[in-house]
């Protein structure tokens, strides 16, 4: 069976759940061979492995840690050489996106980005992408060169595949253009201590109807009683009451979970943009004519101040 | 030494009408307005402001796109940029983001530029990969995704806000950056700006003025191929209660009936 290139997200041989997803995605189109770069690269292997990974190709150097996105791509590209795979599959963040797209240009390929899903087909992978503000689903393929497809967070369930997960040094040359650009420093972000935005099951946000930085106490009270990640508006966002950082839609994170509460949002489509796939909607707001209540399994109008901590109130004392 | 900076505009089909694909699977760009994408006015402003700073800078705004895309170079050019190139040529009828890429950094090349600055993504495609393609392919540095950005002595500085850190970016001039809308406001046209922008030269290239072959782009030379575009169902229609002081209440027993709680 043809192999099949997964670049590993990992923190520090953390394995972060969009890669478990990739993995499963993965098997559907040939045996998974697993790329993990950086410090802790080869402490991935052992949930690599339990996740269908046949080998871990593994690479540490300074230089991924000092200059931005480059040496990443060298060194896909030394695993895409060795490895000949039928296809190149990579997790769409920011930095995931950009690593794929600048191997495919040097491997003369072509470029699927934000995939939801992925099926083998005929003519190779077809992936389905969710565009125009999720109104419309397509069905791509890669029609030269080997598919390179960046896949979507809670596009797959993560499955349990025990595979041989064989860990392999991956002999990386550096380009000349690898130290292009320096990162001079690098600030990592607090954890909050809950989800992570885009791989929770259940997202609540809070929109301009929160009305101040204090009051996204509130917004936590309720994530916190459901297990949740806290989202915002771009309006919330923009008046400084939610780090930018957890702005969901168009310019911030796109969101797919099983559970989405949007709380004083009106549902504008670049918010809609990002959430618009989550698999149930619910939405608190006291205008009943907001565009949000056309997306919801579940609308409550009225005002978030009232029902907001009755909701939370309700959800502890069922949970007990 | 002048500054030459030139900033890629793409023309999209405006967000909030009827955005559809047309029967080749093409967005169709007929049936709905189009505009400069919002996310390339970022581009413009941060590009108005490095030029302000240096002592002597020229901005040239560049498009791939239809006859009507010279509207986006008009909105740019209104806002104080210099001049314009517009590409355009009916054999890019359904370029992919290779073929894109290609034809800007052939049209880059031969502007001339010290930098290069995009939008963090268009607002059709959504890819967010080119301006990474164009480092790439000109084997200049990318320096993408900037909150924040600065140019002195040939070297430019960014803040890029990441999934888990934020870096501080540096590197030297010839160089491919791309900002966020979190950049800094985008100005408006002022009257002045608009009946200035009348007057400012558009340069018009094809494939051939770049050495292009027309099986290099278009839906053709296309590096993927779209097979369906289904729109999406539309939801069916929810339960919406209002709330007479019991709507947290019938909420969280929603949630109960669907085992979120
Ligand atoms: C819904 C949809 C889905 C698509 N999916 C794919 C796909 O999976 N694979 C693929 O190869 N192509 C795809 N395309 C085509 C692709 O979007 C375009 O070919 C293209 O112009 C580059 O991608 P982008 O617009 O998404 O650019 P992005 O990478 O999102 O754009 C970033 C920046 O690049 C600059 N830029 C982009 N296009 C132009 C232009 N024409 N002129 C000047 N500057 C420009 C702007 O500064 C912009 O802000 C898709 C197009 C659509 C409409
Ligand atoms: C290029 C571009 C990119 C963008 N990207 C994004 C993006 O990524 N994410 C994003 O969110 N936006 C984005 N936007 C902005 C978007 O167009 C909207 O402006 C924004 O989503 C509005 O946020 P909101 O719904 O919180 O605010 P509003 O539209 O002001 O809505 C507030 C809502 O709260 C309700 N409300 C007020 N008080 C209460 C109360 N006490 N109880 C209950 N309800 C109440 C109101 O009825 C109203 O519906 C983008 C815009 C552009 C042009």
């Amino acid at each position: 069976m043809a192999e099949v290139l997964v670049y590993v997200d990992h923190v520090d041989g953390a394995v972060r759940k969009p890669t478990l997803e990739l993995l499963t995605l993965a098997r559907r189109v040939g045996e998974p061979v697993a790329v993990a770069l950086g410090p802790g690269a080869e402490a991935t292997a052992a949930t690599l492995a339990e996740h269908g990974a046949t080998r871990v190709l593994t690479a540490d150097a300074a230089e991924f840690a000092d200059y931005l996105v480059v040496p990443k791509v060298d060194a896909l590209q030394a695993a895409y050489e060795s490895v000949s795979p039928a296809a190149v599959l990579v997790p769409s963040s920011a930095e995931g996106k950009e690593i794929a797209a600048r191997l495919a240009v040097r491997i003369g390929s072509g470029i699927i980005t934000d995939a939801i899903d992925i099926e083998a087909g005929d003519e190779g992978p077809v992936a389905t992408q969710s565009v125009f503000a999720a109104a419309f689903t397509t069905k791509s393929r890669v029609s030269k060169g080997t598919p390179v497809i960046t896949v979507k967070p809670n596009s797959a369930p993560v499955e349990a595949a025990p595979a041989a997960g064989a860990v392999e040094a991956l002999a990386v040359s550096f380009s000349d253009k690898a130290t292009g650009t320096k990162v001079v420093s690098r600030t990592p972000r607090e954890s909050t201590g809950r989800p992570e935005l885009t791989e929770a099951a259940i997202v609540v946000s809070g929109g301009r109807g929160v009305n101040g930085a204090e009051n996204f106490a509130l917004i936590e009270g309720l994530a916190d009683s459901l297990g949740a990640a806290v989202g915002a508006s771009r309006a919330a966002v923009d008046a400084g009451w939610y780090p930018h950082t957890s702005q969901v839609g168009q310019t911030g994170k796109s969101v797919s979970p099983q559970l989405y509460v949007a709380t004083g949002i009106s549902g504008a489509i670049q918010h809609r943009a990002g959430m618009q796939t989550s698999k149930t909607i619910v939405a608190i707001n006291k205008d009943p004519e907001a565009p949000i209540f056309d997306l919801v399994d579940y609308g409550v109008v009225g005002d978030l101040f009232e029902v907001v901590p009755q909701l939370t109130d309700e959800i502890k004392s069922r949970k007990g | 030494m002048s500054l030459r900076i030139v900033v890629c505009v793409k023309y999209v089909p405006d967000a909030t009408g009827d955005r559809h694909f047309a029967d080749d699977l093409t967005v169709d760009r007929d049936d709905v307005d189009g505009l400069l994408s919002e996310l390339d006015e970022y581009a413009v402003e941060q590009a108005l402001q490095i030029a302000d700073e240096a002592d002597d800078a020229e901005i040239t705004v560049l498009t791939v796109g239809p006859e009507d895309a010279k509207d986006a170079l008009r909105k740019a050019l209104s806002m104080g940029a210099d001049k314009a190139v517009h590409v355009e040529d009916d054999d890019l009828h359904g370029t992919d983001v290779m073929g894109t890429s290609l034809v800007l950094a052939k049209a880059i090349e031969k502007t001339g530029y010290d930098l290069v600055i995009c939008g963090m993504a268009s607002t059709d495609g959504v890819m967010g990969v080119l301006p990474a393609i164009l480092a790439e392919r000109l084997g200049v540095p990318q320096v993408t995704l900037l909150s924040e950005v600065s140019v002195e002595d040939g070297v430019v500085k960014g803040r890029r806000d990441g999934d888990a850190a934020t870096e501080q970016l540096e590197a030297s001039l010839p160089a491919v950056v791309s900002v966020t809308d979190q950049s800094g406001e985008a100005r408006y046209p002022s009257f002045k700006g608009i009946m200035a922008a009348k007057k400012k030269p558009v340069e018009s290239l094809d494939l051939d003025d770049l050495d292009i072959d027309a099986d290099e782009v278009g839906l053709e030379g296309a590096w993927t191929k779209v097979d369906s575009a289904a729109e999406r169902p539309a939801r069916t229609a929810g339960t919406i209660v209002k709330d007479e002081g019991e709507g947290g209440k019938q909420l969280a027993q929603f949630l109960a009936s669907q085992k979120f709680i």
